[in-house]
């Protein structure tokens, strides 16, 4: 047990691990580096992935209901203290942080390996993950972790009661489909985006996370290495699969010009 | 050396992205000269393993368990696991659902393998497959190469192949039953059957005009802007997933790949990025217009006309521009 009290699986207390991403803020003005494997840093300010968020305000709601520890946990370079730090000023109880720069571009499994690294070492009843990041989008971090530790998991989850030492969630299908899936604790769970209302963090919150107990360990002191499976040879800007016409000018100018094109080229109004 | 496909159904119900798939494989089958298995893993699936067998295949895996009749990835990663051992596949390709989501990252992990989520398409460079995939939420594309040995796991994205370029055989191909084991115990997992939420009122699929509205619409107190160009326009008003995950418009207007899929012949996107998850639900309209602040953003790689600008400002000129004319 690192930075934290060893706590008993017993009852409805619960040891909640939330997974983490930083990832460049939306909508930022990419522009890919020298060897073409990632985009460049400089100039770009980050965040929390906004599908991780999610998962993080589940993970806070379900301790505030059962009682317990939410642990938040992320494998990136250094800058990703802050997000660390961000989610310790929401609510999380303490930090854990392997770092290397490497992470920045590491693929799903080397991120996984080191998560599942850090949490095998600690009671853990419940893992939750985002969805998917917003830089690489893998969308298996969550699953691959599962497997690492040998725990069941379960996807895309918008709903999810903990009691009785079980998890039964509400499963989002396809195309306006749900399934109630039942999983034992520990389990983990991927968090679908949007179930819930983020908090923000209050100033007292930021003033209590400089206090928190935050673990920084590297990939060696968890005896692992960031050996990655897959990775990005070339990055590149995506040709257009259309010939895009672009109309420019005043609003007027434009509004018109539009619905002539749409009437008398496209013919579809 | 051969390509093996994984089939998705449900109750002896195709999943529409299964032919895609088999597409893909046909496709890749032929590129590397090598034969092509398509696996049905399921319970009851006898009428569509000799349906695939139709197809211009090689050979298909029935792999038929009573464990397999509903869905676990307990059940299916170790079927799929035991069936590509036996196989010995080079190339194995899914069709991206939500399924294979929760599934193959998982096998593939089982497999000591990486498994390449979501790719749009694929080649071979000195021997190495090389898969391509969208990144940071489509604004760039990456061409992804795999560490280690065979076989190589992929998964396919919706609509990036065509079922209807599936290739029907000159004979039917052999059906090959092969049998699971499981000593382990039951999956971990038990899951209910699905259900729907209170059914959609809203069938977009049939809406010839689609105005459509993302996060650029920024308030809730803006949405009636676009009602009112959707009305002068005589078309149905849609979002895309952030929209009516804040509840600024009903679910049954979402459009996407957890909504509706639709095919309007006009798609006029309203501060619409243009992420991957919103654009398999709409890229098969007929012109799509994208009017957004962002040169940068995704959608108008897709558009057929392109405005970079606030919608703020178009909106109200083409509500105007429609009066005028009445």
């Amino acid at each position: 047990m690192i930075g934290g009290r060893p706590a008993p699986s017993s009852g409805t207390y619960m040891n909640i691990f939330v997974c983490v991403k930083q990832v460049m803020a939306r909508d930022s003005l990419l522009r890919v580096n020298e060897s073409s494997t990632w985009t460049l840093d400089d100039g770009l300010s980050f965040e929390m992935n906004e599908p991780d968020s999610f998962a993080l305000e589940e993970g806070l709601r379900l301790k505030e209901r059962h009682g317990g520890e939410v642990v938040v946990v992320t494998a990136g370079p250094a800058r990703s203290a802050s997000t660390i730090r961000e989610a310790l000023a929401k609510g999380a109880d303490r930090g854990i942080h392997i770092e290397d720069e490497r992470y920045a571009e590491a693929d799903a499994y080397a991120t996984a390996l080191a998560l599942a690294a850090a949490i095998d070492q600690e009671e853990h009843d419940l893992i939750l993950t985002g969805l998917q990041s917003d830089d690489a989008g893998f969308g298996q971090t969550g699953v691959i972790l599962a497997e690492l530790l040998g725990l069941p998991h379960a996807t895309i989850i918008m709903e999810i009661d903990a009691s009785n030492g079980k998890l039964r969630c509400k499963r989002e299908l396809e195309a306006g489909w749900f399934q109630t899936i039942t999983l034992p604790q520990p389990g983990l769970l991927t968090i679908q985006s949007g179930i819930n209302k983020v908090r923000y963090a209050t100033l007292m919150g930021i003033k209590r996370a400089r206090r928190k107990p935050f673990q920084r360990y590297s990939p060696a002191d968890l005896g692992i290495d960031v050996a990655v499976r897959q990775r990005v040879l070339r990055l590149y800007s995506p040709k257009q699969s259309k010939q895009t016409e672009y109309l420019a000018g005043t609003s007027d100018q434009v509004a018109r010009e539009l619905l002539s094109k749409l009437r008398f080229e496209a013919r579809v109004l | 050396m051969s390509v093996l496909v994984v089939t998705e159904q449900q109750d002896g119900r195709w999943h529409r992205m299964s032919l895609e798939a088999v597409a893909a494989g046909q496709e890749a089958a032929k590129a590397m000269d090598a034969p092509l298995l398509v696996a049905v893993a399921g319970f009851g699936t006898s009428a569509l393993a000799e349906e695939i067998a139709a197809k211009q295949v090689t050979e298909v895996i029935s792999i038929d368990h009573p464990s397999l009749a509903v869905y676990s990835a307990d059940a299916f990663a170790e079927a799929l696991r035991q069936a590509i051992e036996h196989v010995r596949p080079r190339l194995v390709l899914f069709p991206h659902t939500y399924q294979v989501r929760d599934l193959a990252p998982k096998l593939a992990t089982s497999l000591g393998r990486a498994f390449i989520s979501d790719a749009i398409g694929m080649r071979f460079e000195n021997d190495e497959p090389v898969f391509v995939r969208q990144l940071f939420q489509g604004k760039l594309r990456g061409d992804i190469g795999v560490e280690g040995e065979e076989p190589f796991l992929a998964s396919i994205q919706s609509g990036a192949y065509r079922a209807d370029a599936v290739m029907e055989g000159d004979d039917a191909a052999p059906i090959r039953s092969l049998v699971v084991s499981y000593d382990a115990e039951a999956p971990r997992t038990s899951a209910e059957p699905p259900y729907q939420d209170a059914k959609g009122a809203v069938d977009l699929s049939s809406a010839d005009i689609i105005v459509s509205v993302g996060r650029g619409i920024e308030d809730p107190d803006n949405i009636p802007l676009a009602e009112e160009l959707t009305e002068a326009l005589g078309g149905e008003l849609a979002a895309s997933r952030p929209i009516c995950d804040n509840g600024w418009l009903p679910l049954d207007r979402q459009i996407g790949s957890s909504g509706q899929t639709v095919t309007p012949k006009l798609y006029l996107a309203l501060g619409i990025s243009g992420a991957i998850q919103h654009v398999v639900g709409m890229k098969g309209a007929d012109k799509i217009v994208a009017i957004n602040k962002d040169p940068g953003a995704p959608i108008f790689e897709i558009a057929d006309y392109g405005i970079v600008a606030d919608l703020f400002d178009i909106v109200p000129a083409l509500i105007d521009a429609l009066e005028e004319e009445d």
